[in-house]
């Protein structure tokens, strides 16, 4: 992002680019309305592969470093940590975002039409510390990459 | 024994003509009339202090006996104490400087030397140093937790520190304490502090931006979202200055949120370097130099990452570091400071800069001694003002020392034990937490505990206390949280505090385990093992997350204090450290 990019600008844009997958991650529609989007399964899912195979089609994923994650080193707020995904790969149509230590790690599917910035933002929860996931579909590809965001107590400090 | 400022100087005259003097590149590179006699050079001077934590008048600050560095970190810099740290920086033994950076002889040496620190002797010191090096040719930089940690400063909700700087003529501050107050005080104290404010790690979060309250704040960037100016140009000696602040990346975590709910925080080293690139390539600086509160570690990652910083001035995690650590990265090398806590030192950085390069620099950690420099009586005056409407209630006596009373140290210090024991006994708790925070001052042995040592040690916006019971389980969790914060390999998952202080109970620890596999064998101070699904009586204080319904720490501790007469210290409730044998950290 450029240092003096007007903040709002980007958070409208960011709306707009990524309508059904943001607004479904930040939950601002309620279930019913988007219940035909709505991907049970994969939601509903309880291990980190199943989530990503019900997601997105397969479970295998090729970690790249054309992926980048933004978020916390250590989260100021668990019930709402800010998430980035940013691609730098060619023909990407779908970003899923995991939370791996989570009852249910599968947070949000951001579906992208073509043409689309694979630049993806949303807040999500963390009950402990560990990996925040980031797979990518690219030309029908799937790639990944991890993060780790540490869930404290907080205090003691210096 | 005690010396006056004359009788030390003779003494140091004389033993200097009697060539008793130590010849470490110390001592030679001063003459020996005078510590605070420091070679002009260059043409750019920058002076820093951090970490204060509001200590206006002079007092004892032990260095800690154990500051452990774990992975990379073990044996570096600041990861040294005692004759480890002498012998890397080449200081006597016995030393005024070997004093002031260790905690060797402590007792004995601090009677000797005397107090250190002090706003009207350190302001001595940088008006004899800003007349030395000349009209516009310095700088005063101030890394922050300058509003807390004293009575006066809590009561005035760090206005009496404000008005202090502004005597002192800090130019340049960035904070951590500072945002303890609330928003409003924040923005009210920040308006009446005459130097500028930087942060370019604080951003309003994206929810307040939409109603922000404080729209019309200067510093506010509506554009960026940042909350504070993210960097101030100074011109000094001819030479143009960029100063980037950056903030306690920690704050909303290590201290409580509710204070501050717009404000969010962070490293934000991608950030700093776009910072860096958008300030090299608008403004065309002579010298970049950072004021930070991110602690040693943290900083000396983020040189390793960031490139076109000359200097990074640091501060939080208190570390007295005689000499910059030099850090490659891929555009060129970086300086890392860091200058210690509580009024002690002042560093002076005198720096040769040439057009849009730093060419030659010399830097002196210099410890401030009250019998050495003169109070200013201007700084006097005011600091005698502002305490005097709190001054009997501060100085009145509740206890004698029995024995050494100090903090710092990554496990329980004598004053911390204190601490706990007056939880569990005022509070009738079987085991007590008390906050590894590494502020807080020293008491020697026979001197008189008044209310201002209790404040330097306890005084925050939230000390409310509780009593409240825990499992086993529960306790071991606290412990292993707040212990990888200290000991994380990678600093960027550190908080930079200390251990948690215990009362009651004893553990073994591991500092090079990994997380939930360093505390083990808890037990009670009897000897009975602390169980996983047992329940206890825990009193503590400091809660972050929430308010605690009891009353302020420093009543239950004045009450306790004034019960026990003269305190010496039963049992001190220091783990048994498994793992760092010859840890270069770790005191004898």
């Amino acid at each position: 992002m450029k240092l003096d990019q007007k903040r709002r600008v980007f958070l409208k844009g960011s709306v707009a680019a990524t309508s059904v997958g943001f607004a479904v991650g930040a939950g601002l529609l309620t279930p019913s309305a988007v219940l035909a989007a709505w991907n049970k399964s994969a939601f509903e899912a309880k291990a980190v592969d199943k989530a990503i195979g019900g997601a997105l089609g397969n479970p295998t994923t090729s970690p790249s470093d054309k992926i980048s994650i933004k978020a916390p080193d250590i989260a100021e707020n668990g019930a709402v940590v800010p998430v980035s995904i940013k691609a730098d790969l060619d023909g990407v149509t779908e970003i899923a975002l995991l939370v791996e230590k989570n009852a249910n790690p599968l947070s949000a599917i951001f579906h992208l039409p073509k043409g689309t910035l694979p630049d993806v933002s949303t807040r999500v929860k963390m009950g402990k510390t560990g990996d925040v996931i980031a797979v990518v579909k690219a030309n029908g590809k799937l790639y990944s990459a991890r993060k780790s965001v540490k869930v404290t107590i907080g205090g003691c400090g210096g | 024994m005690s010396l006056s400022r004359r009788e030390f100087l003779r003494l140091m005259g004389l033993a200097g003509a009697a060539g008793l003097l130590p010849t470490s590149a110390f001592a030679a590179a001063r003459k020996p009339s005078d510590l605070y006699e420091i070679p002009a050079f260059g043409n750019v001077t920058l002076l820093h202090m951090t970490d204060c934590h509001a200590q206006l008048n002079p007092i004892y600050f032990r260095e800690p006996s154990v500051n452990l560095g774990i992975g990379a970190a073990k044996g570096r810099p600041p990861h040294l104490v005692g004759k480890h740290f002498l012998q890397y920086y080449g200081i006597e033994p016995g030393s005024i400087e070997a004093h002031a950076f260790t905690y060797l002889d402590y007792v004995e040496l601090a009677r000797k030397y005397g107090k250190v620190g002090g706003f009207a002797h350190l302001a001595t010191l940088v008006k004899r140093l800003r007349a030395e090096r000349g009209d516009g040719k310095t700088l005063l930089l101030d890394g922050g937790d300058t509003w807390q940690g004293s009575g006066t400063a809590f009561w005035t909700r760090g206005k009496d520190m404000v008005g202090a700087c502004n005597l002192l003529g800090v130019d340049v501050m960035t904070g951590h304490w500072e945002f303890t107050y609330l928003e409003k005080e924040v923005i009210a104290n920040i308006q009446e502090f005459k130097g500028e404010f930087v942060a370019q790690n604080v951003s309003v979060n994206e929810d307040a931006l939409f109603d922000y309250a404080f729209a019309d704040f200067e510093g506010f960037d509506e554009d960026s979202g940042l909350a504070f100016k993210p960097y101030t140009i100074k011109i000094v000696g001819g030479m143009k200055v960029a100063v980037i602040g950056q903030a306690f990346p920690y704050t909303p975590i290590a201290n409580p949120r509710r204070f501050i709910p717009d404000w969010t925080f962070g490293i934000k080293d991608e950030h700093m370097q776009a910072t860096v690139n958008q300030v090299r390539e608008s403004e065309e600086p002579d010298l970049v130099v950072v004021l930070s509160h991110n602690g040693m570690d943290v900083d000396l990652k983020m040189a390793s990452r960031v490139s076109g910083i000359d200097v990074i001035f640091g501060g939080h995690t208190h570390d007295g570091v005689p000499k910059p650590v030099v850090v490659s990265n891929k555009g060129g090398k970086t300086l890392v400071t860091n200058a210690g806590s509580n009024g002690k030192f002042l560093a002076v950085m005198d720096l040769e800069v040439s057009k849009g390069r730093l060419k030659d620099y010399r830097y002196r950690l210099v410890p401030v001694f009250a019998n050495l420099l003169p109070a200013d009586p201007e700084m006097q005056a005011y600091i005698d003002k502002v305490r005097a409407p709190y001054k009997d209630k501060l100085e009145q006596k509740l206890a004698v020392a029995d024995e050494l009373l100090y903090r710092r140290g990554n496990f329980n210090g004598t004053f911390d034990q204190v601490i706990c024991d007056a939880l569990r006994e005022v509070k009738d708790a079987q085991i007590s937490l008390s906050p590894g925070f590494r502020w807080g001052t020293t008491v020697l042995p026979g001197q008189e505990i008044t209310l201002d040592n209790v404040m330097d040690q306890t005084c925050i916006t939230y000390p409310e206390t509780y009593r409240r019971e825990m499992t086993g389980k529960d306790i071991k969790d606290i412990l292993e949280d707040v212990c990888d914060n200290l000991f994380n390999p990678d600093p960027y998952y550190q908080q930079g505090g200390d251990m948690v202080r215990v009362g009651g109970m004893d553990y073994v620890c591991n500092p090079t385990e990994k997380m939930g596999r360093r505390i083990s064998n808890m037990t009670l101070d009897d000897g009975t093992p602390v169980e996983a699904n047992k329940k206890y009586v825990v009193a503590g204080w400091a809660t972050v997350n929430s308010q605690a319904p009891g009353r302020p720490i420093w009543e239950v501790v004045s009450e306790y204090l004034e019960r026990q007469g003269t305190v010496k210290i039963k049992k001190l409730n220091t783990p048994r450290l498994v793992g760092v044998k010859g840890n270069p950290g770790l005191g004898s």
